[in-house]
């Protein structure tokens, strides 16, 4: 908790600056009376100190935090014995990571190999002259800052523009997050495919027909990896999206136009919010309904229909999904609707036309691109859904047709894959970051196309 | 060419009956969609509450237990590590047998022990190492049943069933009846339920430490997403002229906005983890992604709170000689601060919910200690519920629907709050 | 100190060959005026491509009022605005030429919008209070300026400023309410005494009674008057009669152009330009 203690000095330090500047802005132009003698009212003056004092040394703090793990475990693994350089990447991440176990006292010691005891006392002792290093370093920086901005202070000083600067320039650093985190996505995603595009061709990952990720177990004996044809994969998650589209959509749009045209205001105001709810509930809360509740009711239903039906069959969690979008698109087919303008009803009422029929031909046709585009996203949203599909779909990569039998996702792949002991850099665990890849393109894909068609169709109503 | 009025008028009539037939149908559909939607929030929510509703109770069992200083102490040295790795099941066991002295032999007495919760001798030894004086005598106190005890006093496991397919044996079953007979058997509220940690018995797990780290979990969330969503919308409504890099951070918001939550963890997984060397399972790095996650949404909201507030109110400060950042700080951002509020609630319930990221940065691990820093190993209430959903045990299903119920509550809380704040403080202009 | 109006030699019928010191202007009558506090000289504003004002140049004299009239959508505001760089705020405005304050060029890149607009205030069409008490709307502007070594002093300009305004005897007993549950006319005052709180030395004035009734906009008016005590005051406003009675000086813009300047008796009495004519003769929509 030493960075704790850090941080509280910091802000010790910094609430000083913010004194030690607004009493000096002061004392220049003698008290109170003299305050218009100052460019700048004197909280500026305090601030711009205190915003000398943290910022610099809070930024170096967060660089060195970021950096001191990495650092350090490529310092110690320089020191490593001999056969232990002789491993290879997988292993010797698995080997880290027992390490940085050992260091944050998360496994009990017992069995534990004296090599990784001594290399854990290593990094330990590491840690602790880098703490020291950068308390150090983090407190002059600190200081240096508020002597520097405490001598710049003169009545003439414009600390009110140069605070507004450096604010303005945190504001764009915020924003400028979002990009960043696209960027994180981007490179951690491909970087991970790429190294399995190294293993398996992305020919067969894409048009492969069988998936058996789990005999690349044995990897290293024989140099056979497992089968990483993910076109199961597409086709149970097409399939249950699909299942999950047939009910959502018809329910939706269908619940959406009632609210939206025949319901009275008071029928509107209890019932939207009701359903609305269903856009509240955690999805491991359906994957658990959908486990527990629909799996079995379909099964038990198919035996007395006499049709055999898995107990994870990809109609329960379509089904179960299918739920979970309602809302969504209802919500968005009402905005649509709404947006319709009442001339164009007008018209068509005026010519006689039954309200259902202006509702079918002229407002469901004018609110289609719209509609569409809501259905693009639900269909991103389904392909992206996992808890869901975790809980409720099977694990065996089946190629059927068949919604009664189990089919698994990309997104449950992606988890079995990634939970549990995980072997750095066997295809095993890289299959997870390509998955997640195709995951991102096609959702991504769909998100662009959906909100292209959505504002052009706004626009066209504003 | 054209036809006469009355035969228009013929005409119209006769497709009346059907386009009448039509319009009702049409309206029936609407009408049945919005009810089927009704339908499943009811069985969704019976489902849910009918089978957590018995968790918050629990059966105890009341038993007089002797410290017996032959089975504890054996030498009398009265130091803490006898004390320590003494044999106190010994003791629940012979409390038991007291009751039932017939029972002879290794299995029955073993099957006659496991109607008791393991805890027991955690709470005999306990209380034997706060007060020494209690060696050498009687106390009666009330344990935690067994799981199988309590979900057959409950009705949820069958007497009817077939012995072999049955958690509980013939002989099992018949004690309990004496037990309950005897008045030993009560049915409390289940304080370890919302007081414990995790754990592999039903009986003794409880949501605290999912809590818990929940609370860290989403306190770090806050405390990253808010500012930096906050100032994210201010720079691009009140500062950022429109240029390529402005539509580039808004293209990015909008698109990030719908990116699988999934690909969030395996960002976490691949940058936070194996990058950046951060701890495994710790609430730090599950707020950091979640963070991440929850910061579109804030934008936007924050956004349109910002876009609400007149161009008057602007125009006024800028007028008085304010500086930009004034104007912002001192007029936008408080009449903007209610709206940023709620949809920074909204955005927290929707993390709050989220389960499949922390999945990918080891979330998911069995943790029974309730966390107490940012960096030690927990767990959350969805995954808290993922884990024991896929727990073999009969008990686990009403402690995972118990789980969801306190999931939803704390939903219904923040969402609730969320709509108290926008009728309270949404202004109207 | 009392600045000369019209020089006499601009009252006489024939339009004037100016001294040397004159800049060359289509613009009728005379634009100059002997101590001027601003001197605007060519400006020019776009909006985009869009050029909503086309090379005009005016001085603003000390303790007098400027009227500018014209019809709707012919700069008046964007011209107003100019003065304290009001226009900065839209993305799409470009503002050239040059507008000097005692000889200061107020779009000189040096100069600090801040210090601009602490001296010359503005009061907009619409009263635009500050949705905090009265007393807070008033402070504000001290507050951020500095004006006011404590809050004792903060009181006395926040008390002076009302009573200026004319709106003290009716907030001084509910200065804590919400400058927002004012009448129309009372938060307008309420908008001039914010606005005077800070002490500037030129107010500009956006139809500042357009939202009013007559009552109110009587009222402000004779605050308009008192104030140019004090104050160089430009104001823009539809009404002609309302330009009659409280200015001394009369601008008249159309598309853009300033077509005529001078003395408001004269303008109103003997304009010299078809336009001008046309317009306070209502031959003009
Ligand atoms: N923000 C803007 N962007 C683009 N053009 C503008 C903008 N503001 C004003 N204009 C244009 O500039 C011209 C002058 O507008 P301005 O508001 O100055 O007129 P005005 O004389 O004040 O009119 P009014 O008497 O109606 O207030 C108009 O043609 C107007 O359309
Ligand atoms: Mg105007």
């Amino acid at each position: 908790m030493t960075h704790s203690i850090l941080l509280l000095l910091l802000a010790v330090l910094v609430l000083l600056a913010f004194w030690l500047g607004e009493r000096r802005s002061l004392s220049l132009v003698g008290g109170g009376r003299g305050i218009r003698n100052l460019h700048s009212l004197p909280y500026y003056y305090g601030m711009l100190t205190a915003l000398w004092c943290g910022l610099p040394a809070l930024l170096v703090m967060g660089l060195w935090l970021l950096f001191q793990n990495t650092v350090i475990t490529g310092l110690i693994s320089a020191h490593f014995p001999g056969d232990w350089q002789a491993l290879d990447a997988g292993q010797r991440g698995l080997l880290i990571n027992e390490i940085r176990n050992v260091v944050s006292g998360q496994i009990t010691l017992e069995g534990v190999r004296p090599q990784v005891l001594a290399a854990a006392a290593e990094y330990r002792q590491m840690q602790s002259i880098a703490n020291l290093a950068l308390s150090g370093l983090v407190l002059v920086i600190a200081i240096a800052g508020l002597g520097f901005a405490h001598r710049q202070i003169s009545p003439t000083l414009r600390a009110r523009n140069a605070v507004e600067r450096i604010f303005e320039w945190l504001l764009l650093g915020c924003s400028t997050i979002a990009v960043f985190v696209t960027i994180g996505i981007v490179l951690s995603v491909v970087y991970e495919s790429l190294r399995f595009f190294h293993v398996v061709s992305v020919h067969e990952f894409l048009l492969g027909l069988s998936w058996s990720p789990q005999t690349a177990l044995r990897a290293d004996q024989a140099g056979s990896s497992g089968a990483f044809g993910a076109v199961p994969l597409f086709l149970g998650t097409a399939m249950i999206s699909g299942i999950a589209m047939l009910i959502a959509v018809p329910v939706g749009l269908f619940s959406a136009i009632y609210l939206a045209e025949y319901a009275d205001r008071r029928f509107r105001s209890v019932v939207k919010p009701v359903l609305e709810v269903l856009a509240g509930i955690p999805t491991v809360v359906y994957g658990f309904f959908a486990a527990l509740t629909v799996g079995p009711a379909l099964r038990n239903l198919g035996e007395v229909v006499g049709l055999s039906v898995a107990s994870e069959s990809a109609l329960a969690a379509g089904l179960v999904m299918g739920v979970m979008i309602i809302p969504f698109i209802s919500s968005l087919s009402d905005d649509m609707i709404s947006a319709v303008p009442q001339s164009l009803r007008d018209g068509a009422y005026a010519l006689g036309a039954t309200r259902s029929e202006t509702i079918r031909q002229v407002v469901l046709r004018a609110a289609l691109p719209g509609i569409v585009g809501g259905v693009l996203l639900a269909i991103s949203r389904a392909i992206g859904e996992t808890m869901i599909v975790v809980m409720a779909a099977g694990l065996a990569a089946n190629l059927t047709a068949n919604p009664l039998e189990a089919v698994t996702t990309v997104t449950v792949q992606i988890v079995t894959l990634l939970t549990g002991d995980q072997e750095f850099d066997s295809p095993k665990t890289l299959a997870a970051f390509a998955l997640g890849l195709v995951l991102f393109l096609v959702t991504l894909a769909l998100n662009v196309v959906a909100l292209k068609v959505v504002r052009k169709y706004r626009e066209q109503y504003e | 060419m054209s036809k006469s009025v009355a035969e228009t008028r013929a005409l119209v009539e006769k497709s009346l009956r059907r386009r009448q037939w039509a319009e009702r149908r049409f309206r029936a559909y609407g009408l049945g969609a919005v009810l089927l939607g009704l339908l499943f929030v009811v069985v969704l929510f019976t489902s849910v509450f009918s089978q957590g509703w018995s968790a918050f109770r629990q059966t105890n069992l009341t038993l007089e237990v002797f410290y017996d200083p032959a089975v504890i102490d054996p030498e009398g040295t009265a130091d803490a590590d006898t004390l320590a790795v003494a044999d106190y099941p010994a003791l629940v066991r012979a409390a038991l047998k007291q009751r039932f002295p017939d029972v002879e032999g290794r299995t029955a007495t073993r099957q006659l022990s496991d109607l008791v919760s393991s805890s027991a001798a955690n709470v005999l030894q306990a209380r034997l190492t706060a007060d020494h004086s209690l060696m050498g005598k009687h106390e009666t106190l009330r344990f935690l049943a067994d799981d199988k005890v309590d979900q057959l006093l409950k009705g949820r496991i069958s007497r009817d069933l077939d012995e072999a397919d049955r958690a509980l044996s013939d002989q099992q079953v018949q004690w309990i009846d004496a037990l309950k007979h005897d008045g030993v058997l009560s049915l409390d509220f289940n304080r370890g339920f919302f007081s414990n940690g995790d754990s592999r018995e039903p009986e003794q797990a409880g949501v605290w430490g999912a809590f818990v780290g929940s609370l860290y979990t989403l306190g770090v969330t806050l405390l990253l997403s808010f500012p930096i969503a906050v100032a994210t919308a201010i720079y691009l409504e009140e500062f950022a002229r429109r240029t390529r890099w402005t539509d580039l951070i808004e293209v990015n918001i909008n698109n990030l906005a719908a990116v699988p939550s999934i690909v969030f963890g395996l960002l976490g997984l691949a940058m936070f983890l194996n990058i950046f060397g951060m701890p495994r399972s710790a609430p730090l790095v599950g707020g950091l992604v979640l963070a991440l996650l929850t910061l579109p949404t804030i934008i936007i909201a924050s956004r349109a709170a910002i876009k609400a507030v007149p161009p008057s109110i602007r125009e006024a400060a800028l007028g008085m000689g304010a500086s930009k950042l004034q104007m912002v700080m001192h007029h936008v951002l408080p009449l903007a601060m209610p709206g940023m509020l709620t949809g920074t609630i909204i955005g927290m319930a929707r993390a709050l919910g989220e389960t499949a990221p922390l999945l990918m940065i080891g979330m998911v691990a069995f943790i029974v200690d309730v966390p107490h820093s940012l960096t030690a190993p927990a767990t959350v209430l969805p995954v808290q519920v993922f884990l024991w959903s896929d727990s073999p045990e009969r008990a686990f299903i009403e402690r995972t629907s118990a789980a969801i119920i306190v999931l939803l509550v704390f939903l219904v809380v923040m969402n609730a709050t969320a709509v108290v704040l926008r009728n309270r403080f949404e202004r109207r202009w | 100190m009392n600045a000369a109006t019209d020089s006499p030699a601009a009252k006489a019928a024939h339009p004037v060959p100016e001294a040397s010191a004159t800049p060359e202007t289509k613009t009728v009558g005379r634009i100059t005026v002997d101590d001027p506090l601003i001197c605007a000289r060519n400006v020019d504003v776009f909006y985009g491509e869009k050029r909503a004002i086309k090379d005009v140049s005016i001085d603003i004299a000390r303790n007098q009022v400027l009227a500018m009239i014209g019809p709707s959508g012919c700069g008046k505001s964007t011209f107003l605005r100019c003065f304290n760089r009001m226009n900065d705020t839209i993305e799409q405005a470009r503002v050239a030429g040059s507008i000097k304050l005692e000889g200061q060029d107020i779009y000189d890149r040096r100069q600090d919008v801040v210090q601009l607009r602490a001296r010359i205030g503005m009061v907009f069409q619409k009263p635009n209070p500050f949705p905090k008490s009265i007393y807070e709307n008033v402070a504000y502007g001290p507050r951020i300026h500095g004006l006011a070594a404590d809050r004792i002093e903060l009181d006395e300009i926040v008390q002076t400023s009302l009573k200026r305004a004319g709106l003290w005897d009716e907030v001084k007993d509910r200065l804590g309410a919400p400058g927002t549950s004012l009448s129309g006319g009372q938060q307008q005052r309420l908008c001039i005494a914010r606005t005077i709180a800070v002490n500037p030395e030129v107010i500009l004035m956006d139809e500042p009674c357009s939202a009013l009734d007559p009552i109110a906009t009587a009222r402000i008016e004779d605050l308009i008057d008192e104030l140019r005590a004090s104050y160089a005051i430009a104001i823009v406003t539809h009404s002609m009669q309302q330009a009659a009675r409280v200015s001394q000086r009369t601008a008249y813009f159309h598309l853009g152009d300033l077509i005529e300047v001078g003395e408001t008796d004269r303008i109103f009495t003997n304009p010299r330009h078809k336009l001008t004519e046309d317009y306070i003769t209502g031959r003009f929509g």
